[in-house]
């Protein structure tokens, strides 16, 4: 095995930065985490599944991942435009615009609740509008998507522009001129070629929705049972000091994040075989 | 710019070093949101007393926060060398969970190490639009009422215990009628913030709610800023009387060799000094003395205490806040 190993890696340093990776790795990730699931261990089988499965906590999982989802899907669309235009296009106060994208990233979490509080609550400049159309923007679910989408703009964004810089138009200017249309240039061109990145920035927005805790207790309101996140029912268990509640629904929250984060990875490593695999064939049938 | 800046702070340190080794004392008070203001002042004349009685200078760091936040803290490693907080409760926890201190804690100082107490009262819009005198007016339909998650913030366990005990004398000591009133006035809640301090912006900044229930210091307090022509205070006809709880972090005071500034510091709260610092916060003085000098001050209502409507604080958490619990309850779906 050692054998292989060395020969199969061209590049020195496997051996050392591989061991920094797993030291890395285990000091900032895994050993808290374990910590976790250790704590929650402390609890019998049937007390753990009573506290994962309350009807409060049950709801609070729905609301999370169900926001997270609708956030990250709606950032996947906004952010392939904005993508877009930021690299397609000119115009005055383009860089501007650029950075301003990464402003979510900077903004401490709390600050962008309260700004978005005050904005969507029904005082507000945006919310006093939408009152009187019935819609109840802060202190709903509403008012979680609208936070979440805000924490997860930048992700789709950062991750599809270079790729769509790195995208020749020769590209589309052939697609066009094998007769190509307009639309189809965009499905079986550009989509397909972005769509790893995309994949990859939705992941990681919907991730960073699903952990939110900052900006969201600031809009939702918080009722039981209505507009509360797992984060905050984690927090509300710990101000109470069931540090073993807390961890319990913790590990559910994990498990999920893990299984939801390694399925989409196996899809994007699965698409992306697909994609080389055509490019072979396209390039075998050119040949021929 | 970066080379000045790390220069300023080397300075620094070294500054606060030769600071440190000239013999002063430092304390570290961990407290809960309100307090602010009252161990501003009374930092700094603990620090005169103490210099005049002992000729060292001690200088005491505050941090403020959430109550069960901070106790949180202090259990995870906090060096706290005293703890000033919300409820008994908290400082129960760190007893219990981290040992820091001894069970009986609690009996270690004058009225249940509570040097100060306060109670809870309501603040409704200019005009009180929808009437709301007493505690009843909060369950009635339509009334729309301020009060932040009991589960998360402090504060909010006084508010809630105000509440229970109102239904309980009102009632005659029905216990199913009180959980009925409860179940009400929380149905009235539209917003559940999980600080005091959140909820006092739901209510002023954002607009939400006929009335805000809370602490009677921050209310008085903060009587001036939150501006007098858009609000009211309403005292209702008999409240809670709330005890915040003080005392010395053993393990932390012993291993650092601070027990007796500490111990002082906790001591003078009860002097005539330390409690007209209360009374100017506008905590209500144990000392008779001084709450007749700034009795004024203070709206005339009648107080009732946890023990006479529950117990103590282990029962409380277990009957009302702990998962399950009365206030769980209001919350559980098909009700």
């Amino acid at each position: 095995m050692a054998i292989r190993l060395k020969q199969k890696s061209v590049l020195p340093g496997f051996g050392l930065s591989l061991g920094f990776t797993v030291l890395y790795l285990s000091l900032i990730v895994l050993i808290p985490l374990s910590a976790t699931f250790l704590k929650a261990s402390s609890l019998t089988w049937p007390r753990f599944w009573h506290i994962v499965t309350a009807p409060r906590a049950i709801a609070s999982y729905e609301l999370s991942f169900g926001a997270s989802a609708i956030a990250a899907a709606l950032n996947l669309f906004f952010g392939l435009i904005v993508a877009w235009v930021l690299v397609r296009y000119k115009f005055p106060g383009k860089r501007l615009f650029d950075s301003m994208v990464d402003l979510p990233f900077a903004l401490p979490t709390a600050v962008a609740g309260i700004a978005l509080t005050a904005i969507y609550s029904s005082n507000g400049w945006i919310g006093q509008y939408l009152q009187p159309l019935g819609i109840k923007a802060a202190y709903s679910r509403l008012g979680v998507i609208i936070a979440l989408t805000f924490t997860g703009l930048p992700f789709v964004v950062r991750t599809v522009q270079p790729v769509l810089e790195d995208l020749d138009k020769e590209m589309e200017e052939a697609a066009a001129s094998l007769g190509a249309g307009r639309w189809q240039t965009i499905t079986r061109v550009i989509l397909p070629a972005i769509m790893p990145a995309a994949l990859t920035g939705v992941t990681m927005a919907f991730a960073r929705a699903v952990g939110e805790y900052g900006s969201v207790v600031f809009i939702s309101g918080n009722m039981p049972m209505k507009t509360e996140i797992t984060p905050l029912l984690i927090i509300t268990k710990l101000e109470q000091y069931d540090y073993a509640g807390a961890t319990a629904i913790a590990v559910v929250m994990l498990v999920v994040s893990f299984t939801m984060l390694l399925t989409i990875n196996l899809m994007q490593a699965w698409s992306g075989r697909r994609m080389r695999s055509s490019e072979g064939s396209e390039l075998a049938l050119s040949e021929a | 710019m970066s080379k000045k800046l790390s220069l300023v702070l080397a300075i620094l340190l070294l500054l606060s070093a030769g600071l440190a080794q000239a013999g002063t004392v430092t304390l570290l008070n961990v407290s809960y949101d309100p307090t602010r203001e009252l161990y501003q002042d009374y930092n700094s004349a603990f620090a005169k007393y103490w210099k005049a009685k002992t000729g060292n200078d001690v200088q005491v760091q505050q941090s403020h926060g959430g109550s069960s936040k901070q106790a949180r803290a202090v259990i995870d490693g906090l060096g706290a060398d005293v703890v000033t907080l919300a409820l008994a409760y908290d400082i129960d926890a760190i007893a219990q969970n981290a040992k820091l201190l001894p069970a009986n804690w609690q009996s270690r100082l004058p009225n249940n190490s509570s040097p100060y107490t306060s109670t809870i009262i309501f603040l409704v819009r200019k005009g009180n639009p929808k009437g709301i005198k007493d505690w009843d007016d909060l369950a009635k339909p339509g009334v729309s009422v301020i009060t932040p998650n009991p589960k998360t913030s402090g504060g909010a366990r006084w508010n809630y215990l105000g509440a229970w005990g109102f239904a309980l004398k009102k009632s005659g000591g029905d216990e199913s009628k009180a959980k009925d009133f409860i179940s009400r006035l929380y149905k009235n809640v539209p917003v559940l913030d999980s600080g005091a301090r959140g909820a006092t912006t739901t209510f002023v900044e954002r607009g939400i709610g006929d009335v805000l229930i809370a602490w009677e210091n921050e209310v008085l307090l903060g009587a001036k800023d939150l501006g007098k022509d858009k609000f009211e205070i309403v005292v209702p006809s008999m409240s809670i009387l709330c005890e915040p709880t003080v005392s010395v972090v053993d393990k932390v005071v012993d291993k650092k060799g601070t027990r007796a500034v500490a111990e002082e510091y906790l001591k003078y709260l009860y002097s005539p000094e330390g409690q007209e610092i209360a009374a100017k916060r506008y905590y209500r003085p144990r000392s008779e003395a001084i709450a007749k000098k700034y009795a004024s001050q203070f709206p005339n209502v009648k107080l009732f205490t946890l023990a006479e409507i529950v117990g103590d604080w282990q029962k409380t958490q277990k009957i009302h806040f702990a998962d399950g619990g009365v206030f769980d309850q209001v919350y559980q779906p098909n009700q």
